[in-house]
């Protein structure tokens, strides 16, 4: 672990305007890769949590990823859970305890691939919990194969020449699919690749939290996240390849809002 | 007379902890991060910042190391455009 | 205490309502339908919940977060939805989270499904197997008791007789003490403490407070099923003290052996009937009794020959063991064929005595 950041004593004449972890985080050393997108989507998900004094209620089930470090690293209450189920078993917990605020957190390959069922049916029966899809387009943890929502063009493991869509299909749009189901109240899409994203991602997680506590039903929002090792970049060409190949077919802004038009 | 730059707040910058990934540096609307040539105890190289911060925190925003704390001055600044860039702060007023 | 004429799918889920289930969820299939039909129209009426999942690995994965949320939680299905259920059952298993499953199976060729288990990593399904639905009522009971004392998915062997045939039963609560404490159920409250609580099969803690770590928290797993092994097998025998003959069956085939036993005695064949209650653990130690003091162990099981597996693991060579057993299926797919009749079973039984021990090898 790390020395605390210097100069947390203060700066004279100055006050602080962001520190570097979040409240309820208790480590940094996440050994993800250098510009990786997932850490910041995990700082903006734990200040919100913060923010909307969820710390006592918050109750994440967590798939399996690069992302599921998180439960090393952030004191709040974790249920680690079998690859693409975490919607099911999120459901399980949220019925027992009603009054907690239960999210997942998945990557593409958790929701898109193995669990495209298990989230369009939490969708679907309205359960009040957030989804949360960590979106790279990769399977980064096994070493960066192809999911259901790399983009035509994709170089990963398994389509070494680009996605093909007459040998490897189209991706898949969670968002999307999951807009379209009734019992879903809140969907939006971010990205972490800006500043401007990261800000406007926390603003998704926020609503989304805020339609759970409300009782208003399922809440999705998917993060654009940077992989540059899964996409075979230079680590600062991240931010770019996730603007230039992403999104485009993944737009990102709120798809549905139930109790406020978009 | 030396030119002076304005700056509206300042970072401290946890240099062990970065991992070089340079995603800090088109992230910083007033362009006063760049990356040193030394490098830290795991062989990256590191931020610095120059005079300019506005306090924005689009560092610490995109920053996937949690590096920065970003701070804002009760009064902007003025600090010398010459003063060497530096990796933790604390500018003498 | 009052009993009622109850089909067995009925029985069953008034038993686990009364020891506390308030979480069920399941997929229908036949014949485990009636169960989650069951559920379906009582756990509103005390408050708990039933929810039709849209597949297996969905109920499963829906009762596991129950059962981690702290409620009394359970699934089920017959063998083909709960091989679908395989990857979650041994997460619970390893990650520690009660979980009683139903398996209202299509016949006994479910027996290496229960006791050998199709999920990953070193784990025991505790399993119980009825022999009808007064039996299956008081197993559904304990086993939620013992699903909660060992954190641990358990299972009951039920099956189309069970789930199907009426039977006067009385499903008041049974008592089996203290519920054994909870606290490390997921609500929340422990989050920004300090002390948030973790469910992880690989038991990695947080960086300010490491856990063990997946190799010492297996081995303590595997130590502790070890140990549920050493205590908790059960099993009832009818005449074996002196039996020349026993004769091993499991679930809803041993009343019919003991039917034969008896019918047999009178006519002067010592026979005895040998019925394991937990498929696993298996009563080794009284069946290898039985055994040395027999000329010959006859397994008859309703199927290619599963549990005579573990029978001749648990006599160890004394006698000769003999499956007397098979496939047997009835028109519909769903319950045990012709093979389980008195008459077939009688056939077998002496076909195997006139042919002697050494034929029985």
């Amino acid at each position: 672990m790390t020395e605390p950041s210097p100069g947390t004593a203060g700066i004279q004449g100055a006050h602080k305007v962001a520190s570097a972890r979040a409240g309820l985080q208790v480590s940094e050393d996440h050994h993800l890769c250098p510009g990786c997108g997932h850490p910041v989507a995990w700082r903006i998900l734990l200040e919100v949590i913060e923010e909307l004094s969820l710390a006592q209620r918050a109750i994440g089930v967590v798939g399996h990823g690069c992302y599921t470090n998180i439960v090393r690293m952030a004191d709040i209450d974790f249920l680690q859970c079998l690859h693409g189920r975490a919607p099911a078993v999120a459901t399980g917990v949220k019925r027992v305890q009603p009054q907690a605020a239960v999210f997942t957190l998945q990557g593409d390959g958790d929701m898109a691939s193995e669990g495209l069922a298990e989230v369009l049916h939490a969708a679907a029966r309205a359960e009040k919990i957030t989804a949360i899809m960590l979106n790279n387009g990769v399977f980064g943890d096994t070493g960066g194969q192809m999911t259901a929502a790399s983009v035509v063009g994709q170089r990963t493991k398994t389509s070494l020449e680009g996605r093909a869509p007459e040998v490897h299909g189209y991706p898949v749009p969670v968002a999307e699919l999951v807009a379209a189901m009734p019992g879903a109240v809140y969907v939006a899409r971010g990205a972490v690749n800006t500043a401007g994203g990261v800000a406007q991602t926390k603003r998704y997680l926020k609503r989304a939290f805020e339609t759970q506590i409300s009782g208003e039903g399922f809440s999705l929002v998917e993060v654009l996240t940077m992989c540059p090792t899964g996409w075979f970049v230079p680590t600062a060409a991240g931010p770019g390849y996730l603007a230039e190949q992403m999104q485009p077919t993944y737009p990102t802004g709120p798809l549905k809002d139930s109790l406020r038009p978009i | 007379m030396t030119p002076m730059v304005v700056s509206r707040g300042t970072v401290t910058i946890d240099v062990e902890r970065c991992k070089g990934c340079e995603l800090c540096i088109p992230a910083c609307p007033p362009a006063v991060l760049h990356m040193s040539t030394e490098v830290n105890h795991t062989g990256y190289r590191y931020p610095l910042l120059s005079p300019g911060c506005t306090g924005c925190r689009a560092c610490h925003a995109v920053c996937p190391d949690y590096v920065f704390e970003v701070y804002k001055y009760d009064r902007p600044r003025a600090i010398e455009l010459s003063s060497p860039p530096v990796a933790a702060t604390e500018v003498a007023p | 205490m009052t009993a009622a004429l109850l089909q067995g799918s009925r029985a069953i889920a008034d038993s686990a309502i009364a020891a506390g289930c308030r979480f069920f969820a399941g997929y229908p299939m036949l014949p485990f339908t009636d169960l989650l039909e069951a559920m379906s129209a009582k756990m509103p009426d005390v408050g708990g919940t039933c929810i039709n999942a849209d597949s297996e690995i969905e109920a499963v994965n829906m009762a596991l977060g129950a059962g981690a949320a702290g409620a009394r939680a359970a699934t089920g299905s017959c063998g083909q939805g709960i091989a679908l259920m395989q990857e979650a059952i041994a997460e619970a298993a390893l990650n520690e989270v009660p979980l009683v499953v139903f398996n209202m199976a299509r016949g006994q060729q479910d027996y290496w499904q229960a006791t050998r288990g199709g999920g990953w990593g070193d784990y025991r399904t505790l399993t119980l197997a009825p022999k009808d639905v007064a039996e299956a009522v008081t197993h559904t009971q304990l086993l939620f008791h013992l699903a909660d004392t060992y954190r641990a998915p358990v299972c009951l062997y039920g099956d189309y007789l069970v789930a199907h045939t009426h039977m006067s039963v009385d499903v008041g609560p049974l008592d089996f003490g203290p519920l054994p404490d909870k606290s490390w159920a997921l609500d929340g409250t422990a989050g920004g403490t300090g002390h948030a609580r973790q469910i992880w099969t690989w038991a990695m803690g947080r960086d300010d407070a490491p856990g063990p770590g997946p190799d010492v928290h297996w081995r303590r797993l595997a130590e502790k099923f070890a140990a549920m092994g050493d205590v908790e097998a059960r099993h009832e025998s009818f005449r074996c003290e002196d039996a020349e003959w026993v004769i091993v069956s499991f679930g809803t085939a041993g009343p019919f052996i003991d039917y034969v036993v008896e019918e047999l005695r009178a006519e002067g064949v010592r026979v005895g009937s040998f019925r394991p209650i937990t498929l696993w653990p298996f009563p080794e130690t009284p069946l290898y009794e039985a055994a040395g003091r027999a000329r010959g162990v006859l397994v008859y099981e309703v199927n290619a020959g599963q549990m005579v597996d573990d029978v001749r693991l648990a006599v160890r060579g004394q006698v000769p063991v003999r499956f007397i057993g098979g496939v047997s299926i009835d028109s519909s797919g769903m319950r045990q064929g012709d093979l389980l009749t008195v008459a077939a079973i009688r056939s077998r039984v002496m076909g195997a005595i006139a042919a002697g021990p050494e034929a029985n090898r």
